[in-house]
This record gives structure tokens, sequence and C-alpha cells, in this order.
């Protein structure tokens, strides 16, 4: 058995992984999330907010990231739809644009009465602009330096929500969801620890621990990778039991029965690897 | 027949007959509702105009017999595309194939013919073609743009600038980008210099200064918090010291350092612990699309 082990194709691996994560999505479990105090700081600097305020959503991240950053995006969305925020749509990433439409969709077919037919009026897409952080430090001081149209080509002078909006500092919040460079950590450098605007961020697992040092005294908050994602959706619905019966609200949450087998399943794979090697130890086979 | 090659074999025609059945049930489809659309234009001298479409919005497909309800081709062959090109990508997995590196050249090609032309729409026909000549910018893509607007003329050292950039591609000259080269060098060090002193330097020693013990304002001492600051003040000087190299990690500095490089090893187990999770993450998200999407199940 060892000395099969030991030589086991990788692949195998592979086709355990893909069990660990299908079984657990076609059967849809999922289990209980206790939004940690982390994800309530994210939570509290939305709903605190007074109904109708302003809030820029920066989505800097692009489909390749999707499946672990659009939970949390979702969640932001729907969280600012039912405080009605005015909701200021950019991106700092070209493919960032069709993320943005997909938090679109969700306000017009969600939420109808506040955001259908209301654009300009409850929320704006300023789209994408190149140029990185470059962006960021025009935003926060003169906006229309940097986007002097929407998405559409309309100046920002003509829409009501950005005619009196000279930058990025008079918005009462910045959520940002970033996979990577330019992203949570730019908008940190650049937006929020200078100027003070109390600052959000949904990032990847892989960012989160370049992360962690801006809080609590530079960042508000911050969702970290998917658990973050479901803690967040949780703290929703703990909030405002109507999404309870909405199964678009819990798309982190599905995803984290898979999270689970995963890892027990790497774990184990972790110590049968350290057992293997210390047998081989044993058998003399490392000088 | 290798075994491992009879297994493989075996998976991949049961995954394609269980494509097969699912397709033959009329998974894989795309249905649409039409929906009405209506926007009003104002002008500050006319009467507003009001402009009615319609968009196709996306419906499960238990709806499909509803009224008002059809089938879209374009958007069902986008969706086998999509999980083709999943497919393909994933069969990397089982060793590179032709297969694989079509899909990744495709991935590359279409994603740096996006970039470029988002980049040209939002970036130079927006931020310097209407800057420098708004008149032609409104009578040709921008009609919402002022009569009364005047050129910004300082927009034309940014294009200067690029012109300049592009003499890298001339046989004879191309020395010359190395000006508008250094300029953005120095300006983008210029302002990341000092964002990283404010915010990585000083932001995180103001951050790392904290008392030892908490008391609460009864006086009580707050343990959780005492340990939790402790564990962070140590943790950072461990770290600094075994990075401080100018003096040879004996005694006391070597047992310090140590703790250090403990602390980095758990802060890697850490990331790489997020990795995974992101990782899994992503998997999750594509095969929620293979199930959900495609297959129906």
């Amino acid at each position: 058995m060892l000395d099969f082990l030991q030589h086991l194709d990788r692949r195998w691996i592979f086709l355990l992984m893909f069990i660990a994560v299908a079984v657990p999505l076609i059967m849809g479990t999922t289990f209980p999330e206790v939004p940690s105090d982390q994800v309530m700081a994210v939570f509290e600097a939305v709903d605190n907010l007074p109904d109708g305020s302003n809030v820029v959503m920066a989505l800097d991240y692009d489909p390749a990231s999707q499946g672990e950053l659009q939970p949390m995006a979702s969640a932001f969305t729907r969280h600012c739809a039912i405080k009605k925020h005015n909701i200021y749509f950019m991106t700092l990433w070209p493919q960032g644009i069709s993320m943005i439409q997909n938090s679109i969709g969700i306000l017009q077919d969600e939420y109808p009465e506040t955001y259908k037919g209301k654009y300009g009026t409850k929320y704006v897409n300023l789209g994408f602009r190149a140029g990185n952080e470059g962006v960021i430090k025009l935003v926060v001081e003169d906006l229309k330096k940097s986007y002097s149209t929407d998405i559409h080509g309309t100046n920002l002078d003509n829409i009501p929500l950005t005619k009196n909006l000279k930058n990025i500092q008079q918005v009462d919040l910045l959520c940002n969801v970033s996979a990577g460079y330019p992203g949570s950590q730019e908008w940190v450098l650049y937006g929020s620890s200078p100027f003070d605007i109390p600052t959000v961020v949904g990032c990847t697992g892989v960012q989160a621990p370049i992360m962690l040092p801006y809080i609590p005294d530079q960042l508000t908050g911050m969702l970290a990778a998917i658990k973050g994602a479901a803690e967040y959706e949780q703290a929703i619905i703990n909030a405002y039991p109507e999404l309870e019966s909405n199964p678009n609200a819990k798309e982190g949450l599905v995803r984290m029965g898979p999270q689970l087998v995963a890892h027990l399943l790497l774990i184990s794979l972790i110590l049968l690897g350290n057992v293997i090697y210390i047998w081989e130890r044993k058998q003399g086979l490392h000088q | 027949m290798k075994q491992s090659t009879l297994i493989w074999t075996i998976l991949m025609v049961a995954g394609g007959g269980f494509l097969l059945f699912q397709a033959s049930k009329g998974n894989g489809r795309v249905y649409v509702r039409e929906i009405p659309v209506e926007a009003t234009a104002s002008q500050p001298d006319s009467e507003p105009q009001v402009y009615q479409w319609t968009k196709n919005q996306q419906v499960p497909q238990s709806e499909k017999d509803d009224p008002g309800v059809s089938f879209s081709l374009s958007r069902t062959v986008g969706l086998w595309v999509a999980a083709f090109c999943t497919l393909a990508i994933f069969s990397f997995l089982y060793g590179d194939n032709p297969l694989y590196k079509f899909t990744e050249a495709i991935f590359v090609g279409v994603s740096a013919g996006y970039a470029m032309v988002v980049a040209f729409w939002t970036e130079i026909a927006t931020n310097l073609f209407a800057k420098l000549l708004p008149g032609l910018a409104r009578i040709t893509f921008y009609p919402d743009i002022d009569s009364t607007t005047r050129p910004e003329l300082l927009y034309l050292i940014p294009l200067v600038l690029s012109i300049l950039l592009l003499w890298r591609l001339s046989p004879k000259g191309s020395w010359i980008a190395r000006w508008p080269l250094a300029f953005f060098i120095g300006a983008t060090a210029g302002i990341r210099l000092i964002s990283y002193l404010e915010t990585d330097f000083i932001g995180q020693l103001q951050s790392t200064v904290m008392p030892f013990l908490v008391f609460a304002s009864d006086g009580s001492l707050l343990w959780d918090k005492s340990l939790k600051n402790t564990v962070f003040i140590v943790g950072v000087l461990s770290c600094m010291v075994y990075f401080f190299f100018s003096i040879e990690h004996e005694g006391i500095i070597k047992y310090v350092s140590r703790l250090g490089i403990w602390v980095l090893m758990v802060t890697f187990g850490a990331s790489f612990a997020y990795t995974v999770m992101g990782r899994i993450a992503l998997l999750s998200g594509r095969l929620v699309f293979l199930f959900n999407d495609w297959l129906g199940i």
C-alpha cells in the first residue's frame, strides 16, 4: 500500500479534489457561519450609514477571479441596495466592466422600486479608466480630471449624482472588491490612508495577509476570500431575514461546503505525505 | 493498455455520455425574456426626448414555456463555448495537450484585444481626443460635450510623450523613447515613494505603538487584548531582529531572531492557507457554472 502511495499519479489527487468540491456543490451542503468581528466591521460600515448615502463601489477584478469575488461584490451591492444608497460604480480593470454589469443587474432585477430607471439619480457607472494608481490619485482629488464622462459618454456635469461631486473624499464610504494590482492596497495607499476616506474591502485569499496590517487604523474592515464573503452574507441575512428566501444571496455560503471537504482532503493528504516521508526515512531511502 | 490509461479513458467516456444525456433532456440551452427599457434625455434648450428599446434578460429553464420567453441561439452558443473553454483548460490537469494550448492562446489574445479596445475608448478617445479637440469629438462620438468647451492644450504634453514612446518601434532613433520612459519612471517612483512612506512606513509604525497591558475603564486588566498586543509587538520586534544582519546572531539576539523565523513561518503558512482557500473557491466557481448554467444539475 505504502509502495502504491509512494508512486501515486498526481492525477488521482486532482480527481479526489474534483470529487471533494463537486459533491458538496451538487448536494447543496452548507454550514452555519458566524460573522467575525472583522466582517461585522464591514457590515456596520455599510449599515450604519443613513439611508441614501453615497457609496463608491470599485470593482477591480475580472472573470478569472469571479468565483472567489463575485459573492462579496453581490453581497456589497445587495446591502447597499437594501439601504437605498446612491452607488458610483468604477473599475481599474478593463474586464471589470462586465463585473459592474452583474451588480447593476442585481440592482435592477432585485430592487426595481429603488433602482430601475434611476440611472444617474440612484446609481452611475463610471466604467474603466487606464492608469492604475494614477486614476486613484486623481479621483480622490478631482474626479472629473480622470472621469470626464460616464461609461456611456455622458458628461458627468449632466448626471445628477456626479454633477456636484468634486472628488471621492466627498462620498460616505468606499467599497472595493479586488483581485490584485491595482486594487485594495492601492486604494489604501492613495485613497483611504492619506485622505481618511472610510474604506472597506473584499479581496482574494492571496491578498488578505497583505491587507491585514492596515486594519483597523487605515482600513475599516475587510472580507477575506470566500470565507469573508460567506460570513458577510450571513450577517446581512441575520439583519434582513427577507434575503433568506433568495438563493442568489447565498452564493458564498453555498461555496463554503466544498471548502470544508476540500480542506479536510488537503489536510489528510499533507498528513499522509508526511507519514510516507517518515516511512521512507526509516527504510533508509533518504540519506 | 496501461491500467491508469484505461481508468482515465472510462472516466472520460462516462463524462461524455453523461453530457449527451443531459443535453438530450434539454439542458445547456439559454432562454431569454424581452424587457422594455425606457430612457429620457434632456437638452437645456429642447423638450425631453424619450427613447424606448428592449433588452433580453436570461431566465431559468423552468420558465421556458412562459409567455414572452424565447430560445436564444447566440447565448446558447456562448454558453457551450464557455463550457468548452473551461473543460479545455481543465484538461491540462491530465497533461499538456493541443486543446489546452489552443484555448490558452484564445484567452491571451482575446484579453489583450479587449483591454486595448477598452483602453482606447475610455482613455485615448475620452481623455485625450475629447480634451484636445472637443468640437470634433462632439460631432463624432461624444454629442454630450458642451459646445462652449475649449481645447485643453495642456494635453499636448501627454500626446507628445506618447508619440515619443512609439519611436521605440522605429529602426532609427529608438533612443528617443527613453525620454518619456524616464519621465514615467521618475513620476511613478515619486508618487509611490510618498505613499509608501506615509502609509506603509509611518502609518504602520503608528499602528504598532500600542500598550502591552490594556486596562478597562474600571481599572481591571483586559487579558485578551493585552495578550493580543503583546503577541503583536513581540512578533514585529523579533521579525525585525531576524532581518538585522549588521551584528552577529549570537546570545540573546540568536534566540530572538529564531523566534522571528517562527513568526515568519506562521505568516507564510497563513498566506499559503489563504491561497489554497482562494484556489478552491475558483474551482467551485467554475464547477457551479458547469453544473448549474450548463448541465442544469
